[in-house]
């Protein structure tokens, strides 16, 4: 293990071939508070004994439970797109953008950052999430051993950058309020904005849920459950 | 559990059992096999997440309570607040977006920043709060929901779009907004959760010796 993380040496293959992993030596760490421990008596409930969390060497279910929340999620990522996100009106003009006529209309009237910012939240990292999780899920299904390492690092990505998908829920809704507020003009948050938050918050489950350790197991002769 | 076990670390995304060694401050160890980050050595770490998370919680307070920004329209001003976002969507019938965005801008950070004083204030003091492991499990599940950057990232783009039509004057719980956003990204990195573990076993044991 690398002492100061900024100096690890990249350990060969060594240590994927044999490793020695906690599950195949009948110890178990906590999801809750990571203390690794023995888990005595097979098959049978075991609780951690620091924190009393139910453990498990592998999360009971995950891969389907993952499947489910990203089928939901692609179903719903129509409606999301194809539906109206906003209604903006004025005394002159009345627009009804979708998710993508809005960023196009941002890039058109000169505000190039913003549309970059909003493609980058609203697209991109949708469709990022929901590609990777399907080929994160396919691969794990199919026991496959091509580069866990860098499937590891694609998951950590889907982790990191999933939150910043809610924003455009954060500005239809300060929009909307604001502009309620005056009777100059008005814009009414649309049907896609519900079917939006859910990607979101579906997805965000659906990467929570996955089993990142389920990556690694195809390199080992045993094979682990629950 | 046996000593054996207590210094043994499980990676949390490939499962490489590691030998726990002790760090110099400001590192941290990674997983040679997957690369993840296995635990840091926070300097100073619970009186650092603290102070953050209590001047955090003040500033929170002042990012609810001021208009986040207003705009003036013939002369008329009107400002808005977060909350006020929130139950104006609620009005409009929006309220499944309402909701989430309650949670996510207002209860989350207020949950996480009530867990981390509730943990960490008594064991400054060097005592063990009651049902700890529930409150570091409460933390752990409501961290990702908090969402105050990604609402700031949302208050400067809705600023932007605005500017298109109208005068807009910044209130000050964009500032406080501001503030907030880098408050918690610090107690965020001076959190850490292995360490708050391994202090309250400790104590734990020192209170209830059996
Ligand atoms: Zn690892």
């Amino acid at each position: 293990m690398g002492a100061d993380g900024r100096e690890v040496e990249r350990a060969g293959p060594a240590v994927t071939a044999g490793a020695p992993i906690a599950a195949a030596r009948g110890l178990c760490s906590c999801h809750v508070c990571q203390l690794v421990s023995r888990r005595t008596g097979n098959g049978r409930v075991a609780h951690c004994p620091r924190c009393g969390a139910r453990l498990h060497f592998r999360r009971p279910g995950s891969v389907q439970r993952c499947w489910a929340l990203v089928i939901a999620s692609y179903i719903l990522y129509i409606p999301a797109n194809a539906l109206i996100m906003m209604e903006t009106g004025s005394l002159i003009t009345y627009r009804k953008d979708t998710i993508v006529s809005g960023v196009v209309h941002l890039w058109k009237t000169g505000s190039w950052m913003i549309a970059v910012i909003v493609f980058i939240a609203s697209v991109a990292i949708p469709l990022l999430k929901l590609f990777s999780l399907t080929l994160l899920l396919i691969s794990v299904q199919r026991r496959s051993t091509w580069n866990p390492r860098q499937r590891t690092r694609l998951y950590r990505l889907v982790e990191a950058v999933g939150r910043w998908s809610m924003l455009d829920i954060y500005v239809v809704t300060l929009l909307a309020a604001l502009v309620q507020l005056g009777s100059m003009a008005t814009v009414k948050a649309g049907p896609a904005a519900v079917a939006f938050g859910a990607v979101v918050v579906l997805t965000m489950f659906a990467t929570m849920e996955f089993e990142p350790r389920l990556i690694w197991d195809p390199l080992q002769k045993e094979e682990f459950h629950d | 559990m046996t000593d054996r076990t207590a210094q043994l670390i499980a990676c949390h995304e490939c499962d490489l059992l590691q030998r726990d060694i002790q760090l110099n401050p400001g590192c941290y160890a990674s997983c040679p096999r997957c690369g993840a980050v296995l635990y840091r050595n926070a300097t100073d770490s619970v009186d650092r997440t603290l102070a953050y998370t209590l001047a955090a919680a003040m500033v929170f307070l002042g990012a609810n309570v001021f208009p986040i920004f207003s705009i003036e329209v013939q002369g008329d001003r009107s400002a808005i607040t977060l909350f006020g976002a929130v139950l104006s969507l609620w009005d409009q019938g929006m309220r499944s977006i309402s909701l989430l965005v309650f949670l996510t801008a207002m209860v989350a950070p207020a949950v996480e920043l009530v867990s981390i004083t509730y943990l960490l204030l008594p064991l400054k003091l060097g005592k063990v709060p009651p049902s700890y492991p529930l409150f570091m499990r409460v933390l752990q599940f409501i961290e990702p929901w908090g969402m105050v950057e990604v609402l700031m990232l949302g208050v400067l783009v809705s600023l932007v779009k605005l500017t298109h039509n109208f005068r807009v004057i910044p209130g000050m719980a964009l500032w406080s907004f501001a503030v907030l956003t880098l408050l918690l990204a610090a107690a965020a990195a001076s959190f850490n959760a292995r360490d708050i573990w391994g202090q309250m076993d400790a104590r734990w044991k020192e209170q209830a010796p059996q």
